[in-house]
């Protein structure tokens, strides 16, 4: 493995002949990126922008036809509603946001130990049949989980496992598995064997080796396990709505929010735009700081690391 | 020897109080649940105003039973009814769950999920408090498998009066004819005849349900779902055409308008006439419009003297963990004060004749008016007639019509029959 | 250089690496695996929830019914035409994003950030607003892309996006696009930055002018690429499910195959019918994943 794909991405080339003046053809093509850019920015904007306009108009007459006027006064209201409900919101979303984030977080940093300790035995400690079993594991992350789901079902409630919230947690460790041990393998695959050979000739075992020259490099491959599972367990609905099974006990930010949004007879826009952002707002400011680590995550699913 | 008689006398008189301590509320399955769970789809809005009125109604006869109330929405109980599914195939049923009355719960009554409450309609006197056709509607070979809280109307015409006079139209419509003379006047003063709503497919079936009422007429339409009447003879055949002809007045861009979209088009007086259930009403009074200026009402035309009625209401699921409590609930759901706290609320009428109308807004009184002396008719899109597999069905062949451009008639009337042998499979 | 050090380990240490991925086999051979022919099995027989008959097995009845049946093949039909937009749609709009970002540009973090951003939402939560962007409602009452298009001046362009007879899933693609181009860009981008300097110098120096690098020099070398977002694009279209659920519920006009198995599951309560459309959608799916990892697998064990 030579360079890793998120250094590619973010690495500056250097500007050529930054030095000399442009002349008018190159000119004419860098006016033309820049325009095609922006032009592709808005584009990407637009859904993001609607929301936020949207959610600052109040509870009631927001409308399609306004959707991209500005609000002419701004007016919070709908951020108190879909916080903290009122009578005609009584299932707010703040609860259930901590709810998530608890859960979340658990079931991240479980996901990040178990998937470091199959990385490194799958990078390099491979057994017979380890490559196979690997891809085995990779399968998994492409199945479409309605295949399991009713079965799943039945076993969460056989084991009264449904009853709390760490039905989540074991559900996303699970189905994490093949995500995090791949991301982890690529890490390690690219630390180089003489590391381990020293530690094999000082008679070390497997697992001080582990701990004693593995982990301390693992910090980047847990940052990006880390927040790889904080976003697909946040924004799960699946799992969620399933193994949950609607209970307001257990009730998570996509299911309170379909809970919002989904209502049949009556339809507040300012409310349900003001809901979606604020569930949407924890994963988007992670992807604002941690851009970079999210990046390597998502490109892991690619398989080459 | 006298010890052990002592004994013995203590533990009788113990048993006695524990007796007696159960029945002490007077009642032979007195609730001493200490948590109680119901399913709903109901989230937001009216509906779940309502539904906290009825709760508090339970909580203070029940004050020992913490209430939970799991709720599961989505686009009319889309996953709503998946969750319940797999908690019912799981044995993992909540104490009791929302359904619409009648056919929708075919299902599970098949499936020998819900229990029969034939004997609590004796015990609590609705056999004489709800109307004869509503129990007979969803009576089941001689058994009643849930407890209808409200009652909506679906065969309901609504307007916006100023619109109605700039385009030259003084009274409400009453037959067919009229109503397509009308869509035409709308049309001449510019705008659309008829608002549609095409999202979800529901509520352009919900136009086609009162459409093919409308057009055969109350008996020949409950022969639909009881074999009499073919879906493929001509009383569909004409329905289809008429409503073909009602949805070329609709409005352009229809497709994807959820209906209170639609609704607003018709109360800005962008479009002529809605059909709609009424709860458009509750969803309106809640934006601050007013009955009789912003909008109005009349029953749908050609269905005059005819209540295509749906109703919501609650079960007994086999094996709910808090049985005594249920009943409890179920006690409250077809009681006079539990249906009058929930119902003003939520826009619909108590399904009880003994409601206290004074509760309830001018629209609901006389739809409460109605609802004595009208024809019943129930609903096929809201469950009433179909059970989910046939309006699953009967959803699809409408929209595939609907964004065919609606032309294909006889392949919807093809594709209905099909929906009917569905729910029957 | 492993080889020899494969040769070297004891047998313990080796099983030592099993042992201490047993539990994750174990887990994963039950909860992939198993549950998997445990959906296999359910969708052999005439299992259905709302009729309450005994259970028997019926062979590939299911299998064979679902090929005559309409809805189902309408549902495909659909899939496939938004299998196609979406991957021709996002590959060609990612890949502009690139060629115009490839070269570094300033202000390159900027439009990068912002073209990335849409992965980190869902769609549950996107849904609201999507349904907005791509109301089929016109002219004056027009909201979303209809109105945005009036006014730059493009109002003949308006049309019905998802609702339209023909044109449905094509709009569907659209959010889709929207989220998953960004991964295209960023692949691409590795892509273009993986190759060598000195390859587009050497043909500059030959003579070759810009477009004749781009096509003869750095667009072969991104064939795996190519290979890669393809095989990803596929199967998350395949599994499109949210999104379709999220904008426009289970409407005829854009119901594709998960959510043709989601009616079949919950509204008719017809489990063989539901894993059997699960079924086939799993092998779809695997048809286009195994030759993938299995290469992906060789790949591995030649490093």
């Amino acid at each position: 493995m030579s360079k890793d794909l998120v250094d590619l991405i973010t690495a500056k080339p250097d500007v050529r002949n930054k030095k000399r003046k442009l002349n008018g053809k190159e000119r004419f093509w860098l006016i033309f990126r820049y325009i095609s850019l922006t032009f592709i920015w808005f584009l990407v904007v637009m859904p993001i922008y609607v929301m936020v306009i949207n959610s600052l108009k109040g509870v009631k007459n927001v409308y399609l036809t306004n959707a991209f006027k500005l609000p002419e006064k701004l007016d919070f209201s709908a951020w108190s509603v879909a916080w903290s409900g009122t009578d005609y919101f009584p299932q707010s979303i703040s609860d259930s946001m901590t709810r998530t984030l608890f859960f979340v977080i658990q079931a991240s940093i479980i996901s990040a130990i178990i998937g470091s300790i199959n990385g490194y035995v799958f990078a390099k400690w491979k057994f017979r049949g380890s490559n196979l079993v690997f891809t085995l594991f990779l399968f998994g992350m492409f199945i479409p989980y309605q295949a399991i789901m009713i079965p799943l079902v039945r076993i969460a409630t056989t084991l009264e496992l449904n009853k709390s919230i760490y039905v989540l947690v074991l559900a996303h460790v699970i189905y994490g598995i093949p995500i995090c041990t791949l991301i982890f393998r690529n890490y390690y695959e690219a630390i180089p064997n003489e590391l381990i050979e020293a530690a094999r000739v000082d008679k070390a075992s497997m697992v001080r080796t582990y701990r004693s020259i593995i982990l301390p490099l693992s910090v980047p491959a847990f940052v990006v396990v880390l927040i790889w599972q904080f976003t697909s367990a946040w924004n799960d609905f699946l799992f969620a709505i399933f193994l949950t099974g609607g209970s307001p006990k257990l009730a998570v930010a996509t299911t309170a929010l379909n809970f919002i949004t989904g209502s049949s007879n009556q339809v507040y826009y300012g409310v349900n735009m003001t809901a979606s952002l604020i569930v949407s707002l924890p994963t988007l400011i992670v992807y604002i700081f941690l851009g970079r680590y999210f990046l390597r995550g998502l490109l892991s699913g690619s398989l080459k690391g | 020897m006298r010890r052990s008689s002592f004994r013995l006398v203590a533990a009788a008189a113990a048993i006695a109080l524990a007796v007696t301590g159960c029945s002490s509320s007077g009642d032979d399955a007195a609730n001493q649940d200490s948590e109680f769970e119901i399913f709903t789809w109901w989230a937001s809005g009216g509906e779940a105003a309502g539904l906290q009125g009825m709760i508090d109604v339970y909580e203070a006869q029940n004050p020992d039973t913490e209430f939970i109330n799991a709720a599961v929405a989505g686009g009319a109980g889309v996953n709503a009814k998946a969750v319940l599914q797999s908690r019912l195939d799981a044995n993992e049923p909540p104490d009791s769950f929302q359904a619409h009355a009648g056919m929708e719960l075919d299902g599970y009554v098949r499936g020998g999920q819900l229990e029969d409450l034939t004997s609590l309609y004796a015990s609590e006197g609705w056999d004489e408090i709800f109307p004869a056709d509503l129990i007979k509607a969803i009576t089941v070979d001689g058994k009643i498998y849930s407890v209808p809280v409200n009652i909506h109307r679906a065969n309901v015409l609504w307007w916006n009066p100023a619109a109605a006079t700039k385009a030259g139209i003084t009274k409400a419509p009453e037959t067919l004819d009229e109503f397509f003379a009308d869509l035409e006047k709308f049309k001449k003063s510019g705008i659309p005849g008829l608002a549609l709503a095409g999202k979800g497919d529901w509520a352009i079936a919900h136009l086609l349900d009162w459409m093919l009422l409308a057009t055969m007429g109350a008996d020949k339409f409950e022969g639909l779902y009881n074999g009499s009447t073919s879906w493929t003879g001509p009383e569909v055949a004409a329905g289809i055409k008429n409503f073909q002809r009602a949805l070329s007045y609709g409005n352009k861009g229809a497709g994807n308008l959820d209906w209170p979209d639609a609704g607003k088009l018709v109360t800005d007086g962008k479009a002529g006439f809605f059909i709609m259930g009424d709860w458009a009403s509750a969803q309106w009074q809640s934006d601050g419009l007013s009955l009789g200026t912003d909008y109005t009402y009349a029953a749908a035309p050609g269905t005059v003297g005819t209540y295509q009625w749906l109703s919501d209401s609650f079960t007994l699921p086999v094996g709910a963990p808090h049985r005594n409590a249920a009943i409890a609930w179920l006690k409250v759901c077809g009681s006079k004060d539990g249906q009058d706290a929930f119902n003003p609320k939520k826009g619909s009428i108590s399904a009880r004749t003994d409601s206290d109308l004074s509760l309830y807004d001018d629209y609901l009184k006389s739809a409460a008016s109605d609802w004595k002396q009208d024809r019943l008719v129930g609903s096929t899109v809201h469950g009433a007639t179909g059970n989910n597999a046939l309006m699953a069905a009967y959803n699809a062949a409408v929209g595939k019509y609907f964004s065919g451009g609606f032309k294909d008639n006889a392949g919807l009337a093809k594709d209905l029959a099909g929906a009917y042998e569905a729910g029957k499979a | 250089m492993s080889k020899i050090v494969k040769n070297k380990r004891s047998l313990s240490s080796r099983l030592g690496g099993l042992l201490f991925v047993l539990p994750s086999i174990i887990v994963v051979l039950i909860f992939v695996y198993g549950l998997i022919l445990w959906s296999v099995n359910v969708s052999l027989t005439n299992q259905n929830s709302g009729t309450k008959k005994a259970i028997e097995y019926v062979g590939l009845k299911n299998y064979t019914d679902l090929m005559v049946d309409e809805r189902f093949t309408h549902s495909l039909s659909n899939l496939i035409k938004f299998t196609v937009v979406f991957i021709l749609g996002a590959l060609i709009t990612g890949f502009i994003m690139s060629l115009l970002l490839e070269k570094g540009i300033k202000g390159e973090g900027f439009f990068r950030s912002f073209y990335l951003y849409p992965m980190a939402i869902s769609f549950i939560a996107m849904g609201t607003v999507f349904n907005w962007l791509l109301n089929s409602a016109r002219d004056e009452d027009a909201g979303g892309l209809n109105l945005a298009l009036q006014k730059i001046g493009l109002g003949f362009l308006q049309n019905d996006w998802y609702v339209s007879e023909r044109g449905a899933m094509y709009a569907m693609a659209l959010p889709a696009i929207w989220q998953m181009s960004g991964y295209v860009l960023a692949l691409f981008l590795a892509g273009f930055r993986g190759i060598p300097d000195d390859m587009r110098e050497a043909a500059r120096v030959d003579g070759a002018s810009e477009s004749q690098i781009y096509r003869h020099v750095l667009f072969p070398q991104l064939t795996p690429t190519l290979l890669t977002i393809l095989i990803i694009l596929g199967h998350i279209s395949m599994k499109a499910f949210d999104l379709i659920i999220g904008i426009n519920g289970k409407s005829y006009v854009t119901q594709v195959v998960a959510v043709y198995m989601w009616e079949a599951t919950f509204d008719k309560r017809d489990y063989a019918k539901g894993t059997s459309i699960a079924i086939v959608l799993l092998i779809m799916i695997a048809v286009v994943v195994v030759p993938y990892l299995r290469y992906n697998n060789k790949q591995q064990a030649y490093r």
